[in-house]
Order: C-alpha cells, then sequence, then structure tokens
C-alpha cells in the first residue's frame, strides 16, 4: 500500500517536472487517499496530511477544483472540511501543528483568511504567509489571550484595529455599529463613499463572541446541543439538527424513523419562518411597509402553530442528540395542514404584488449584485449562492435522512442575476417548497411511540460530521466525543463565514441607502458567525 | 395592492385585546420596578433596544411586537433609532465582553428620566452563556437594571406585560 502511495507520488512529482506549463493537479480522492486516515471519524473520511499535501489542497481551492466547507483549530492541529468537485464527495483533512504554525491556506484562497484569523485568535496556531496580520474575533476584551489553546494567558494589552486605508479624492468614511438603529445584532460596518456611492466597505464582525466553542468543552451532549441551540437563534432548529447528526454520526447511532420525520418537519417550519418574515423585512427596507405586515401576519401563524404543536415558539430545544424530545399531538397535523392552507392562499397574492409593484422592483432589481464567480469562489450556500448561479442545497446533493426519501416537487430553484430581487425569488420559491414538502412529511409520517434513543459513550474517542441546510445554508457541526461521550471538541461552523466577505463585493458601487436593503437580502447571522 | 387594503380594510382586524392591567404577571413584573423618579411621561414610551451579544432569539420575539397582532405602537411604545431619543434600554444578551463599551456608551447617551429591562435568560445572568471568558454575565454587571423578562426567548406577550408594567409605574 505505502509503496503504491509513493510510487503515485513519484508518478505526480514526475508529470509535474515534465510538463511545467499544466501540472496535474490531482484529485481530492487521489490526494485524501494518500493522507494518514483517522479511526472513528464517521460519516466521510478525516486524514492527516503534511505540510506539501495540505498546500496542494490549497491549490485545489485556488484553482476552482474543490470547495472550502470549513477551517477550525484545534489544540495542535488544524482541520478544513472539503468539497469535491462533484458536491458529493466531502473529506477532512488534518494537519498537526506541534510548532503551533502551519501553512495559511488564505494566503492562495482568500475564504480561508477571516477563518484562520478566528483559528489564530482562538488557539494562537500562526498561519504561515496569511496576508491579513489583524486579530478577527479577538478585540481584546477577552478575560483570556488564545482562550482554546492549551495553556491560555490573561490578556494583554488592547490595540486599535487597523482598518484598512483609502485613498483617492473626495472620499469619506461612514462608520455604523456596533449599535445599529433597528433591532438588529451588532456590528462594525465602515463605508468609505464618494457622495452617494459606495466605494468600499469593510466589515467588522466578533462583537457577540460568547465563547461558545469553548463552553462546549467537557459537556454532556445535551447540554452542547442547548448551546448549538443558541448559537444562532433564528436557526435553532438546523443548528440542532446538524449538532445531533454530528453526534449520532460519531458514535454510529440510528434514531427512531418518526424521530428523522419530525426533525424535518422543524425544520421546514423554521425554514418557512424565517423565509416570510425576511421577504417582508426586504421589502420594508425599501420602505415598502405592507409587506411586512401581511408577512409579518404569516410568520406569526408559523410561530404560533410551532408552539402548540412542539411547546417553543422558535421549537428551541425540540431536536435532541438521539432524536426529538416530544412528539407530534394528534390534532397537531390538523393545525399544520391548516397552516399550510392558510399561507397557500394568503401567499401567491403577496409574491403578485411584490412583482407588480414598480417602484419596489425599481429598488430590488439590479441591486446588490453578487457576482456568480466570487459565489462559487467563496462556496455561498443558502439563497445567496442559489440567486448567483450556485446550484448547491445540502438537502439536494448531500441528502440526509428524511430528504433522501422525499422528492422536491422541481429541481433546486437556482437563479443567476445575483441581486437582491433575485435573493427574494429564491425565498419565494423555498416558501413554496417548504410547504410542499410540509404537506409530504405530514402524509409520510411514520407511526411510533419510540421518539429518541439513548446517547451513551463507546469507550473509544469518536468523531462525527454533520451539514444540515439552514434557512441562509449549509450549518457545519464537526464533533469530537470521548469514551464517555462528553465533548471534547465541537465546530460550529455557520453559512455566513462564506457570505459575509461576498456582502462587501455586493455593496460596491451601490449607494449608501440601498445598504439596509443587501444587507437584508443577505440576512448574514452575526451571532451564529462569531460564536 | 388595492384588492389586499381593501380586505384588511373591510375585515376584522388581528390585533388582540391587550393583557389587562391587573393581570397577576404584571403585577408581579410591576412589583420588581423600584423606581425612586416618578416623573409623567404622558402616555409614551420611545424604546431603544440594545443587542450586547444575544442569539437574536429575543430579537426575533421583539420584532414581532410590532406585526399585527400584537401592534406595540397602540400603547404610545415606539422604537427609536439613536439613545439619546429612548426613555427606556431594552437591552438582550449576557453582554459579551466585546459589547460592552458600546453597551455602557449607549446607556450614558440616554437622558435621564431611563429606565433598562434586561429582556431574556442571558441578559438576567448571562444565561447558558454564564462563566464565559467573553461574557460579562448579565446586563447588571454593567448597567442599572429596572426590570428583568424572564425567557429563552421570552415570548412577545411577556415582553409586552414587561413594558405596560413599566408604563404603569413610570405613569403614577
Amino acid at each position: 500500500m505505502l509503496r503504491a502511495c509513493l510510487a503515485k507520488r513519484d508518478q505526480w512529482w514526475f508529470a509535474f517536472y515534465e510538463e511545467r506549463e499544466k501540472p496535474i493537479v490531482p484529485t481530492l480522492a487521489e490526494l485524501i487517499a494518500n493522507g494518514r486516515g483517522v479511526e472513528g471519524h464517521r460519516p466521510c473520511p478525516r486524514v492527516l496530511v503534511n505540510e506539501d499535501l495540505w498546500c496542494l489542497l490549497a491549490a485545489q481551492f485556488a484553482e476552482g477544483r474543490a470547495t472550502l466547507l470549513g477551517l477550525w483549530g484545534d489544540v495542535a492541529a488544524v482541520h478544513m472540511a472539503i468539497l469535491g468537485e462533484d458536491q458529493k464527495q466531502i473529506a477532512v483533512a488534518s494537519i498537526e501543528c506541534p510548532d503551533r504554525r502551519f501553512p495559511s491556506i488564505g494566503r492562495v484562497h482568500p475564504p480561508a483568511i477571516r477563518l484562520e484569523r478566528a483559528a489564530r485568535d482562538l488557539f494562537g496556531l500562526d498561519p504561515v504567509g496569511l496576508p491579513d496580520e489583524r486579530p478577527w474575533l479577538d478585540h481584546g476584551r477577552w478575560n483570556l489571550h488564545h482562550p482554546l489553546a492549551k495553556e491560555p494567558q490573561p490578556h494583554g494589552d488592547r490595540h486599535p484595529y487597523a482598518f484598512l486605508s483609502v485613498e483617492g479624492e473626495s472620499l469619506h468614511q461612514i462608520a455604523v455599529g456596533p449599535v445599529h438603529a433597528g433591532i438588529i445584532e451588532p456590528g462594525h460596518f465602515r463605508f468609505t463613499a464618494n457622495g452617494e456611492t459606495v466605494v468600499r466597505l469593510e466589515e467588522r464582525l466578533g462583537y457577540t463572541h460568547k465563547g461558545i466553542e469553548s463552553l462546549m468543552s467537557g459537556a454532556s451532549v445535551d447540554h452542547a446541543a442547548r448551546l448549538a441551540s443558541r448559537t444562532s437563534g433564528d436557526s435553532t432548529v438546523a443548528y440542532a439538527f446538524a449538532l445531533a447528526r454530528a453526534v449520532e454520526a460519531a458514535l454510529a447511532i440510528e434514531i427512531p424513523p418518526r424521530a428523522i420525520w419530525l426533525r424535518a418537519l422543524m425544520a421546514e417550519l423554521e425554514r418557512l419562518a424565517n423565509h416570510l418574515g425576511d421577504i417582508g423585512a426586504i421589502c420594508n427596507d425599501a420602505g415598502f411597509a405592507l409587506m411586512l405586515a401581511h408577512c409579518g401576519v404569516l410568520r406569526e401563524r408559523v410561530l404560533r402553530t410551532a408552539q402548540t404543536c412542539f411547546g417553543h415558539r422558535l421549537m428551541m430545544d425540540c431536536i435532541v442528540p438521539g432524536g426529538v424530545g416530544a412528539d407530534l399531538p394528534a390534532r397537531g397535523f390538523d393545525q399544520i395542514r391548516e397552516l399550510v392552507g392558510t399561507i397557500g392562499r394568503a401567499f401567491p397574492p403577496l409574491v403578485e404584488l411584490y412583482d407588480n409593484t414598480a417602484s419596489l422592483q425599481d429598488r430590488t432589481v439590479g441591486t446588490g449584485l453578487a457576482r456568480p464567480a466570487l459565489v462559487k469562489q467563496y462556496g455561498c450556500g443558502g439563497y445567496i449562492g442559489r440567486a448567483s448561479a450556485r446550484a448547491f442545497d445540502t438537502r439536494v446533493q448531500l441528502s440526509y435522512p428524511p430528504y433522501e426519501a422525499m422528492f422536491f416537487n422541481y429541481d433546486v430553484p437556482v437563479l443567476a442575476e445575483g441581486d437582491v430581487n433575485a435573493r427574494l425569488w429564491i425565498r419565494i420559491r423555498e416558501v413554496e417548497q417548504s410547504l410542499a414538502l410540509i404537506e409530504q412529511i405530514l402524509a409520510r409520517m411514520p407511526v411510533g411511540d419510540a421518539l429518541r434513543v439513548p446517547v451513551t459513550g463507546t469507550g473509544d474517542t469518536v468523531e462525527g460530521l454533520a451539514l444540515v441546510e439552514g434557512f441562509r445554508g449549509d450549518i457545519l457541526v464537526w464533533v469530537r466525543l470521548d469514551g464517555y461521550a462528553r465533548v471534547e471538541r465541537c465546530h460550529l461552523r455557520d453559512p455566513s463565514w462564506f457570505q459575509w466577505p461576498v456582502l462587501e463585493a455586493a455593496i460596491e458601487n451601490n449607494i449608501v441607502a440601498d445598504f439596509p436593503l443587501c444587507n437584508k437580502s443577505f440576512n448574514c447571522s452575526y451571532s451564529g458567525h462569531d460564536l | 395592492m388595492r384588492k389586499i387594503l381593501f380586505r384588511s380594510l373591510i375585515g376584522r382586524p388581528l390585533t388582540e385585546s391587550a393583557p389587562k392591567l391587573d393581570d397577576p404577571e404584571i403585577l408581579d413584573l410591576a412589583r420588581q420596578i423600584q423606581s425612586a423618579t416618578r416623573i409623567r411621561l404622558g402616555r409614551s414610551l420611545s424604546i431603544r433596544e440594545i443587542n450586547a451579544g444575544s442569539c437574536n432569539g429575543c430579537e426575533l420575539e421583539i420584532h414581532a411586537l410590532g406585526n399585527a397582532f400584537y401592534d406595540l405602537e397602540r400603547f404610545g411604545l415606539h422604537f427609536v433609532a439613536s439613545p439619546r431619543h429612548a426613555d427606556v434600554l431594552l437591552v438582550t444578551g449576557p453582554v459579551t465582553n466585546n459589547m460592552h463599551e458600546a453597551l455602557l456608551r449607549t446607556y450614558e447617551a440616554a437622558p435621564a428620566p431611563k429606565w433598562v429591562i434586561a429582556a431574556g435568560g442571558c441578559a438576567r445572568d448571562g444565561g447558558i452563556f454564564a462563566g464565559s471568558y467573553a461574557c460579562a454575565g448579565g446586563v447588571s454587571a454593567v448597567i442599572p437594571v429596572d426590570l428583568h423578562i424572564p425567557g429563552c426567548p421570552p415570548a412577545p406577550i411577556a415582553l409586552l406585560k414587561g413594558l405596560l408594567a413599566l408604563m404603569m409605574n413610570g405613569r403614577a
């Protein structure tokens, strides 16, 4: 086996030197096959790679032959999750950092930059060659420096954040946040404008960093699930879903069939509530309050149905590792069917209203363009990706139960315009899709009393990874459990990590007044991102 | 658009009746408020919302207060964009260290008389994030709090009751 690998490696280097103009870049599978496989990692492989292989993987991203799904630190290692070119294969590659350094992926692949800055802030691991030396999540106000490192230090001095400098005529800066004018999470936006036109936007995030991953270390899986559920409140179901699936993958647990379908039901209700709220809020940010009023009513109906069916408006803590916390009562079926009917009747006239209001279309069409090439490079998920020609939906490409058994009434809706209007239309299509999926789920709900299986340790250290499609995109959760099923390390990767940077590009050459519109059309998570 | 507007005009309003002022929950919340200054504020309150590091769950429910069912504005309560226009600061989140200064400066920018409501479990004592290296552990660790509204997140009706309790006391 080793000889074969070495022969393969020699083959590559030979080919590389022979054909310098067009080096053969090995496929993801070949690269992964040449790393050292790690036992007890499910459901996809995790391999330990050396520096050369790590850099070859970086080249894969830079050439667009693979997508970076996540990059996170560990006590003496860095891991990254990779999506192959066919969008069907995932693998995790890890590099050990005995001297607390690792080759920077961000040096050749910008989407990794902020992830590496965060890994440095939390673990003190140095990404060698990273172009951006500034801290990201660490504002110099934590009680600890490198809080997740083996031996964190008390925090030292605080330095002012060096925003990027600008040169040019007739430029002025507008600083917004962290406290924003509306009822919204905190973050800082530094605009450079020429008159009304935004020339550059620089974001500074990290204001809502709560130290979630630190609180997870040593926690039971149930406590970890409660923490995960409070990472991003609007995606509480999707986060709990992803964490539960990661734990269940790690421990090779099968959950009862009814629990599988109840999870999807909650996930679709959450998607529905968020999309309805967003559609109204985007229109409101263009001054069209009527849509907000009507969409707000529909969103409220979804939340009230969730309350009566599952006991919590946002369905927080309803999905747990091992299954679900409570059953859907018999009358719940009728209530949800009624909800689907109500929205099914009320929604189309609202869509028509949106489409036929010329003054509103004037604001949303052509505004906030997210270029497909950039979206592809960043691997933007959710409605942002799908509005800019990136046909990726975790429920389809990397399907998980029960979605594998369901049929979507049409293909993943994808548009290519990449403007605010396109991102709104993707949400409209997904509302229709979710209503259809909910009806399917209710029709196919398995009967049974079992809702939950016990989650116990196997005596070995195990690792699991899961990807779940939240309303704003794919949420990645990676977890390492000890022999007693306690969390040693858990990483939560919000889809916003790959969406926030693209917002900076999308706002360029738009007017300042269109920023709330663009921002809301992206609706990235601050708390999910900041952890 | 005209059809939608017309239907809304002739149909029954969705707005639900206000909770009664002798509601035990409101009285309970009102008891918490110890306000030495009892200045007449008329019949309205301007609220400035501050997210001091919450997960955004509380914000979703605060947004819901503006929908047709709860219709916050009929009580004379409305949200303002600047703390300088505010009577009440509605604070959520465990107060992350990174938001400590922003919260303090926003509080100092609000002119007296002002009241502070800490909404949600995290705002009370840090909630599930208590003890983190990154959190101060509740709003009262940073600024004086007049009223705590419990919940994770507090449902809009609980928020409404808290605000009405404050109005009741503020009007005395």
